[in-house]
Formats: structure tokens, C-alpha cells, sequence
């Protein structure tokens, strides 16, 4: 139970926290010149102009093949990028869990490679890669990739923690070797977790492909920036229509292998 | 008994790998996602690339930008300014987002809203979530103008939508019995809301919260670079897409690297601060 002192102190801390974020979105409101009444007032407007412009009509429909391809390509550039990585990151995540790790340098190693992959946001990858790899899908999935090996080695990491000292111990004891403790009671116990991880990443990628597509040119991003560009909004709706269903598809088909895994 | 229930294989011996139906669904997967990937990978456009020399230039670039970063085109004050000008926009769009989700999901959470209600909200969250927030953006700018209004207003969307399903399913395991308590002495929704599910849900809400912001401020800096949203991000477009000034990427990047590592360090102290007995 709290006391009562402590209740008081609870009170004053979240106040605290309050009147700091006040603070800070004052501040913020006033750096960006930031005004609420002219956001209140787009927000009609862009309803507005939505339901007005953005109409798939029969035309559209001819460009449909050529956005269909694209959009494999995106999700077959998230998939491949999400299924490397996770492999890359299984290794980091082993000698970096503190439950498997077997010395301090190469977990340290691995958790900084993490750290990095993982804070440097996928925008500055696209556009450092794009300046030696070109405009192709290489591009694009690299940027993916490093990511994602950023995000799914801190996640296995946690994973791997949490199946906890006491499999390991006891095949440790009965003479199983490092490799086989790894195999027989480590990846067993961890292993539908981490499918779990990988799928979240997926879909994640789905969506952060089409922002590096917009950069890099390529993929699903390049062709909805092409023809936002040339104000085609008309293909505009239709790309962005199928990038829903794909997202939709594939969060419903992750929740359901989840219920079955899981 | 006994030996008619042991599965032997062809050469006797004790067959232990009698598969349930998650292990074949875990081997499907993961079959399903490597032949993919290889499909992926020959179905890719190569156009332009040569693996030796591209890898050749990666990494010189790599050591030009991270061993030799240096500030060209702007001086620090700037770059700090900039810096500033990301960070701002990521605390609108989270702030903003987070009052608008909480109220939204105080609608869209069963235990406490109308069903029908619930699945409306809940329906229409999923859908605007699907949508990349960088479409957002660049839809606002059409009616906005490119600049500060569209981009809070095009993270918005997405941070409302991703607070709301976060925030909902917080709310949702609120004991079942505290309400019933709380409503059993006449409370109003207000009361119950305020005393059984404020106090038990607030550090998981502050904690979402926080870790959206994370997001945010990585979404802020994408979104300058590809929307047209100034701040750093827009930096970091030029100087790798305009002056190709290889040293200057690499400055922007370090600042964006130090920002977010000390995001994330206070979110985790927060986490350990909050949360005790998880770690």
C-alpha cells in the first residue's frame, strides 16, 4: 500500500513532469512558429481536398500492373531484409545476452554495433548508401537491413534474457557442450518469440520502405513520388489504397500465426 | 501397455521428434521466409550496380563521413538550432497526440465505451496506421503548405493512431473488480476513470508516451529530408543529395546518433525508475 506520504510525493511528481512538458511544448510551439488555429483550420481542408481529388477512377486502373510490380518489389525487399538481418542479429543477440554471452568485449561489441545500427534512423542509411550503391533495389534494402539488424538484435537480446539462466544450467550440467545447450535449450525457448520480433519487423519495413523509396528511388515509394510529383493524384489514391491493403493483409496474417505460436 | 504408444522410426529406434502443430507452423514459416528471400533477391533491379566498386566506395565514404566530419555550409550554432527545430516537432506531435489518443482511447477501450463505438474507433485507427506517415505528411502539404503545420499535423495522424491502440489495451487490463467496486457505490464514468483508471494505468501511459516520442524524433528527422519539414533531417538531405559534401553528412549524423542514444539512455533510466521490478 502507498502511504499517504508517498501518495503526496506522487502527486508532486507528476506535476513536476507537467509543468516540464508544458515547458517544452511551449518552447517547441514557438521554434516551428507553430499555429494551432491554422492546423485546426487545415485539417478541414485536407479532408476536403481528399475527398475531392483523391478518387481512383476507371483511367487509373491501366497504371495498376505497373504499381502492383512495385509494390512486390517493396515487400519482397522488407521480407529479404527483415529474414538476413534476423540471421545477423541471432548471432549478435547469443553473444550479447548476458544469459549465453561468453565474454564481456564481444558482448560489448555487439551492443554497440546495436546501439548504432539502431539510432542512426533509416532516412540517413537510405542517404548515405545511395551516394556509393546507386538508384537501385540494392539500395533500398540495405538501408532496410541495417535497421532492422539494429532493432531485432536489441529485441533477441531481451528474448534470450528472458528464458533465463535455468535451462542453460541445468543441460549445462548434464556435459552438453555450449553449441548443443545453445541449440537443445536456447533456441527452443526463444525461438517463437523472435519469429514474433521478425514479423513485427515486416510489417514495420513495409511502411519504412515506402519513405526510403521516396529517397533512394526505388520501390513503391518512387512510383506514389512520381506521381505526386506530377500531380497525378488520381494514382496517387490507388498507390496509397494498395499500400493499406498491404499493410492490413500482413498485420492480420502476423496476428494469427502469433495465436498459433505464441 | 506402453509399447503400442511409442513411435519407433524405420530402424526401431524411439522417434522423440513428434511434431505439434507450433513447431510446424514455426518450420513453415521460417522455410517461407528464406525462399522468399532468395526469390527477393533474384528478382531485384540491379540497374548500375557493381558489387566490388560500390562496396570499394562504401567504405570510403564511410571513413570520410565518420572519421573527418566537419561542418561546411552551416555553423554550429546552426546545426544546434536545426537540431532544436527536429526535436520541437517531435514534442508537438507527441504531446498533441498523446491528450487527442487519450481521450480516443478512453472511447475505444471495451471495458469502459459502448462496444459499437469501441470497434469504430478501433477500425478506423487500424486503417489510418496502415497508412506511412510520410503520405500523411506530403497529403497535408497539399493543403497545408510544405513547412512545420503539415508535418506536425502528418505525425499527428499517425502518433494519435498508435497511442490510441497502445493506450486502449492498457486500459482494457484495468482490474475487472475495481471497476465494479468503484461503479457499485454510484461513481460516474468521470469518478471511475479518475480514481480506479488513471492511477493504475499512468506509468504505462507515460511510458508509451515516451517511447513515441523516441520514434518521433526519428520520424521528424525522415520527414525533413523527404517532406520538406526543415530541421536537421532537411540538413542531412542536402548536404548528401545537393553538395554532396560527404563530410558534413557524416557531422549531421553523429548529431542525430548523439540525440537518439540520449533519448534512449532516459527512457531506460525512466523505465528503471517506473518499472523496479522488471529489471
Amino acid at each position: 500500500m502507498l502511504t499517504d506520504q508517498k501518495r503526496l510525493s506522487r502527486k508532486w511528481q507528476h506535476l513536476f513532469l507537467l509543468i516540464i512538458v508544458c515547458c517544452f511544448t511551449w518552447l517547441s510551439i514557438e521554434m516551428v512558429q507553430f499555429d494551432f488555429y491554422q492546423s485546426l483550420l487545415a485539417i478541414p481542408t485536407a479532408g476536403l481536398w481528399m475527398v475531392e481529388n483523391l478518387w481512383i477512377t476507371a483511367d487509373t486502373w491501366r497504371e495498376f500492373p505497373d504499381i502492383m510490380l512495385k509494390l512486390v518489389e517493396t515487400i519482397l525487399m522488407s521480407v529479404a531484409a527483415t529474414t538476413i538481418a534476423a540471421f545477423i542479429s541471432f548471432f549478435l543477440g547469443i553473444s550479447g545476452s548476458t544469459t549465453t554471452r561468453r565474454n564481456g568485449l564481444m558482448a560489448g561489441l555487439s551492443r554497440g554495433i546495436a546501439s548504432v545500427a539502431r539510432n542512426i534512423p533509416v532516412v540517413a542509411w537510405a542517404l548515405i548508401l545511395l551516394l556509393s550503391f546507386g538508384q537501385n533495389s540494392l539500395t533500398g534494402f540495405l538501408a532496410l537491413f541495417v535497421g532492422t539488424v539494429g532493432f531485432l538484435t536489441r529485441a533477441f537480446m531481451e528474448t534470450i534474457d528472458e528464458v533465463g539462466l535455468k535451462p542453460f544450467e541445468a543441460l549445462t550440467a548434464t556435459g552438453a557442450t555450449y553449441f548443443q545447450v545453445i541449440s537443445k535449450a536456447v533456441i527452443p525457448q526463444a525461438l517463437p518469440q523472435m519469429l514474433s520480433w521478425m514479423l513485427f519487423m515486416i510489417e514495420t519495413n513495409i511502411r519504412s520502405a515506402t519513405l526510403v523509396g521516396i529517397l533512394t528511388g526505388t520501390g513503391i515509394g518512387y512510383t506514389f513520388d512520381l506521381y505526386y510529383k506530377t500531380l497525378n493524384y488520381e494514382a496517387v489514391a490507388l498507390v496509397t489504397l494498395l499500400i493499406i491493403l498491404t499493410v492490413i493483409a500482413i498485420e492480420l496474417t502476423s496476428n494469427r500465426i502469433r495465436k498459433v505460436i505464441l | 501397455m506402453g509399447i503400442a504408444y511409442i513411435k519407433r522410426d524405420k530402424t526401431g529406434r524411439i522417434n522423440i521428434k513428434i511434431g505439434n502443430k507450433v513447431d510446424y507452423t514455426l518450420k513453415a514459416i521460417l522455410w517461407s521466409l528464406g525462399i522468399v528471400t532468395v526469390a527477393a533477391f533474384l528478382f531485384f533491379d540491379y540497374t548500375g550496380f557493381q558489387l566490388t566498386s560500390a562496396l570499394k566506395e562504401t567504405m570510403t565514404n564511410l571513413q570520410t563521413m565518420f572519421l573527418t566530419p566537419a561542418l561546411t555550409h552551416f555553423s554550429w550554432g546552426e546545426a544546434l538550432y536545426q537540431v532544436g527545430v527536429t526535436l520541437a516537432l517531435a514534442v508537438l506531435s507527441t504531446v498533441i497526440g498523446a491528450v487527442i489518443a487519450f481521450f480516443l482511447a478512453l472511447l475505444s477501450a471495451e471495458n469502459l465505451s459502448n462496444q459499437g463505438i469501441a470497434k469504430v474507433i478501433k477500425t478506423y485507427v487500424a486503417f489510418i496506421r496502415a497508412v506511412p506517415t510520410v503520405l500523411w505528411v506530403l497529403i497535408f502539404a497539399i493543403a497545408a503548405g510544405l513547412g512545420s503545420t503539415a508535418a506536425v499535423l502528418g505525425m499527428l495522424f499517425h502518433s494519435v493512431a498508435y497511442l490510441v491502440k497502445a493506450f486502449s489495451e492498457s486500459f482494457e487490463e484495468v482490474d475487472k473488480g475495481v471497476l465494479e467496486a468503484l461503479r457499485s457505490t454510484g461513481a460516474g464514468w468521470w469518478q471511475t476513470i479518475v480514481h480506479a483508471v488513471l492511477p493504475s494505468t499512468m506509468t504505462y501511459l507515460l511510458s508509451w508516451t515516451f517511447l513515441r516520442f523516441e520514434i518521433n524524433f526519428s520520424v521528424a528527422v525522415a520527414m525533413g529530408a523527404a517532406a520538406g519539414a526543415g530541421g536537421i533531417g532537411f540538413e542531412l538531405f542536402m548536404a548528401s543529395g545537393f553538395y554532396f559534401d560527404l563530410r558534413e553528412v557524416g557531422f549531421i549524423t553523429y548529431c542525430i546518433l548523439l540525440v537518439a542514444i540520449l533519448l534512449e539512455l532516459a527512457s531506460t533510466q525512466l523505465k528503471k525508475h517506473y518499472f523496479p521490478s522488471q529489471h
